[in-house]
């Protein structure tokens, strides 16, 4: 093995792999429409037209899969593909004769065609145990199994506005805000493995990395190591990264939460973070169904109720929590309350109510 | 090889290979059976240990140190925990590349990334990391320098890891969007590059990201993924088509128009008028980009663009997640020196990060701790109204500098330098 310096070449050049129709009328569009979905069609001042048709993907790719994708862009779609920050795979073409067979043998390689306007993308999701060190579920395997239960809503537009789902293996939640978020909560803290800390862990660190500061260097069996103030603990699992003998994944006690009203955009509504609506969900793979169940309940209610363009935080925003629960039929419980001085915002300091 | 490995028993993940949409697991499983490949062994042992994962509800990976020679970072060191029921699989490493903005490719570039990770890796890519980075993931520790050179050698570069400058993102903006209000895979790369130091030779107290956004429509998720979101903004008038307009109204009927533009304006800026014309309230328009949005044709962004800075941003380790608040309202982005200033101001903060943040802190968290009025004073970017909610609700502070702080605030309005014009023009 020849080792040999980087050439420290940083972001590639843009120019060499974008489409000769996006690179001629670059950073001069017009406007765009959606005549179905999954497929994009924007006007450039030049008076030119592309054809985006947008498919998800399963972001897991084996070479073979992304070979597939290539055949079809190489017949296809002159050579070109992008993805986008969920992992759907975009092809342009100049012609909308061309639209058609591209969508037909993406449909053919078992690629869903859809994904844009109001509908469910592609969940963005994080690595879980195939990869990440501190995961305490398989966030691919939670995101297949709610992507085959949510295909109808990936290939229609037919939801009020779109609706973006995330999923994360840890409460440190990679996978981002979301109008649904589906994250591990844990319950327990972490039970410490003594025997490790003093070889594994630098305890200052771990001491420092507690945001509520329930953990101290001790002594136990006369070997250093480390104590939980376990009344203080609120399993964030943060401690368990610098140090892995603090274990706060648990087969059974790290649970599955879903989060609701997230927001990246700025429109219409500031952008929001997600709200806690559900916890204490099994992580039960292979197909977490409990998941499933929860996230549709969700979904429905809000393809119910929602009007045109509310994201589903802004649909809560106008009908209010108590109506969001008597919708959903969910439980509403201490633990939704934000039970700190700093949450005292969230309480409804008002006489405005709903019944 | 003569001796073939079998393939192990999966059922719980087997489960996962029916339903509409395309599986993972029936990609590692196409992995583990290519047989003529270098990786097929290890592909049945990660087989294994994932399904071992599905049984038992737990991870078996734990990291450690590799990496390729000049950099700090940019490798992801996965060692597995159960090494000795998978041994294939005991070093599966992950390599973290940079795509262009806006992850465009070829079709040729990625056979040829495909060919390399057959040679070296797994035949496992993510496409791509919540980070922006291709994942190249599944390499022995011996295999990660050769992958990295043959990435390299192809023009990309290693992405980032650790305390470091992160991989950035940028939307599809100036390629193929009509909303784009400045050239986001190009301020991407000049950011980006000019701090590849920060990048590979980690030394910052914890990460730091950047991240493009061509419009407030803030597609990458910047404001609440990235520490410094760069947002495209107007300043001006939005530009209006009254023609399209009309046939917007002809086409959906006026209560649409009502029901799902003109009421849903944050601001009440809008109003539809009898013959069928839109008036905009520009001085009130906060740029949401709704009506924009639902009126592509008729309605479009100002000319007088630029960017709009937020820095704060970040997931939720430890405190809770953090949005970006703004720090400078506007920042024209059409010259040359318009994307210096960019980098400028991308290094002052940066370097006002490395010397005041504690260790594992963020930018956000160290604002909290701080105050964001010393972190603006630190750095020497002028206060705007723009970055408040509200004001101060509480009398509790010493305010004997009062006289001194409006002279500085005259001052920064009278030079009206670049990054001040904020504001309602
Ligand atoms: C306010 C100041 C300090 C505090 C509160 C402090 C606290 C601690 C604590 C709690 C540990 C725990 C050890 C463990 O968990 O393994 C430790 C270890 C240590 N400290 Fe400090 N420390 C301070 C200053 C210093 C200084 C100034 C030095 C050296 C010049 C130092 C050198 C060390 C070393 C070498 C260890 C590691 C001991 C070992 O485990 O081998 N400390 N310190
Ligand atoms: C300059 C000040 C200090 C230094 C350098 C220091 C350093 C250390 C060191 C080296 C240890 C031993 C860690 C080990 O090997 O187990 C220790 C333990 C400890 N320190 Fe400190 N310390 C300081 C101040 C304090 C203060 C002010 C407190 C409490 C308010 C404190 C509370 C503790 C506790 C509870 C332990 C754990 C004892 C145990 O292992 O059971 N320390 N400190
Ligand atoms: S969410 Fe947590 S467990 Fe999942 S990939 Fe991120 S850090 Fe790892
Ligand atoms: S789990 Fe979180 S709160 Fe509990 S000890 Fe670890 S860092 Fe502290
Ligand atoms: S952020 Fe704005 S400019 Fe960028 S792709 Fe999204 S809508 Fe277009
Ligand atoms: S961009 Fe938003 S704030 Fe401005 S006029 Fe349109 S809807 Fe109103």
């Amino acid at each position: 093995m020849s080792a040999r310096r980087a050439v420290e070449s940083g972001v590639p050049e843009l120019d060499p792999y974008l489409h000769p129709l996006l690179k001629k009328n670059y950073g001069a569009w017009k406007w765009h429409d959606r005549p179905r979905p999954g497929v994009l069609h924007h006007v450039a001042m030049s008076g030119d037209e592309v054809w985006t048709v947008r498919a998800g993907t399963q972001r897991q790719l084996d070479v073979h899969t992304v070979r597939a994708l290539c055949d079809i862009g190489d017949r296809y779609a002159d050579g070109y593909l992008r993805f986008t920050s969920r992992s759907n795979v975009e092809f342009m073409v100049a012609s909308e004769s061309q639209v058609a067979p591209l969508i037909e043998a993406l449909g053919k390689k078992g690629f869903p065609v859809g994904g844009t306007g109001n509908s469910i993308s592609m969940i963005s999701h994080t690595q879980g145990w195939l990869h990440c060190d501190i995961p305490a579920t398989d966030a691919s395997g939670v995101v297949k199994a709610l992507m085959d239960e949510l295909h109808e809503e990936f290939i229609h537009e037919r939801l009020p506005n779109k609706l973006r789902i995330s999923s994360s293996c840890c409460e440190i939640n990679c996978g981002g805000q979301a109008d649904i978020a589906v994250n591990i909560q844990h319950t327990k803290p972490p039970k410490i493995n003594h025997d490790l800390v003093g070889n594994v862990c630098e305890r200052p660190t771990v001491v420092a990395r507690c945001p509520v500061a329930a953990i101290r260097p001790a002594l136990v069996n006369g070997k250093p190591s480390l104590e939980i103030d376990e009344r203080k603990c609120m399993c964030c699992g943060a401690c368990y990264a610098p140090c892995p003998p603090m274990l706060i994944n648990d087969p059974e006690n790290s649970k599955i939460a879903i989060w609701v009203g997230g927001k990246h955009s700025n429109a219409r509504s500031k952008p929001s973070f997600h709200k806690l609506v559900v916890s204490n969900l099994p992580n039960n793979p292979p197909r977490w169904p409990e998941v499933s169940a929860a996230v549709k309940k969700i979904v429905h209610a809000y393809k119910d109720d929602a009007h045109d363009w509310e994201r589903l935080g802004e649909w809560i925003d106008r009908i209010g929590w108590a109506r969001f629960f008597e919708l959903t039929g969910l439980p509403f419980t201490k633990f939704h309350i934000d039970n700190w001085r700093g949450g005292r915002g969230s309480l409804n300091a008002s006489a405005h109510l709903r019944f | 090889m003569t001796d073939t490995k079998k393939m192990p028993k999966t059922p719980m993940l087997d489960q996962l290979e029916s339903g509409p949409w395309p599986s993972f697991v029936t990609g590692l499983k196409r992995l583990a059976k290519d047989e003529s490949k270098p990786y097929a062994p290890m592909m049945k042992d990660l087989l294994g240990q994932l399904e071992h994962s599905y049984e038992t509800r737990k991870g078996y990976w734990k990291g450690g140190t590799v990496g390729v020679v000049g950099y700090g970072g940019g490798v992801i060191p996965r060692f597995s925990e159960v090494a000795e029921k998978f041994p294939a699989s005991a070093e599966f490493h992950t390599l973290r590349i940079m795509p262009a903005a806006g992850m465009h490719y070829t079709t040729e570039v990625l056979r040829k990334m495909c060919d390399v990770w057959e040679e070296y890796g797994s035949g496992l890519i993510a496409l791509h990391g919540q980070s922006g980075d291709i994942m190249f993931q599944g390499c022995s520790t011996k295999n990660v320098q050769p992958a990295f050179d043959a990435f390299n050698d192809m023009g990309f570069d290693m992405g980032g890891a650790g305390p470091a400058l992160r991989t950035s993102m940028s939307c599809v903006g100036h390629a193929r969007c009509e909303h784009s209000c400045y050239d986001e895979p190009r301020a991407h790369r000049r950011v980006i590059n000019e701090f590849l130091d920060e990048m590979h030779r980690p030394a910052m107290p914890y990460k730091f990201k950047f991240k493009f956004s061509g419009c407030p429509n803030d597609c990458t998720n910047a404001i609440q993924r990235a520490d410094m979101a760069v947002i495209g903004m107007w300043r001006d008038d939005m530009k209006v088509d009254q023609k399209e307009v009309k046939a917007f109204v002809a086409e959906r009927g006026r209560s649409y128009v009502i029901d799902n533009v003109i009421t849903r304006c944050p601001t009440h800026s809008l109003r539809l008028a009898d013959d069928d014309t839109l008036k905009v309230d520009n001085r009130n328009c906060v740029r949401c980009m709704h009506c924009i949005n639902v009126m592509t044709k008729a309605l479009h962004p100002g000319d007088d663009r630029g960017v709009t800075l937020l820095l704060g941003g970040k997931r939720t380790l430890k405190i809770g997640d953090l949005m970006g608040t703004v720090i400078v309202p506007f920042l024209p982005m059409k010259t040359d020196d318009d994307y210096e200033q960019l980098v400028d101001i991308g290094r002052r903060v940066m370097e006002f990060f490395a010397d005041n943040a504690l260790e594992h802190e963020r930018t956000g968290e160290m604002i909290d701790r701080i105050g964001f009025a010393n972190f603006m004073e630190g750095v020497g970017l002028p206060l705007d109204p723009n970055m408040v909610t509200h004001p101060r609700t509480n009398p509790y502070v010493r305010m004997d500098e009062w006289d001194a702080a409006v002279e500085a605030y005259r001052e920064s309005r009278k030079t009206n330098g670049a990054h001040n014009k904020g504001g309602q023009s």
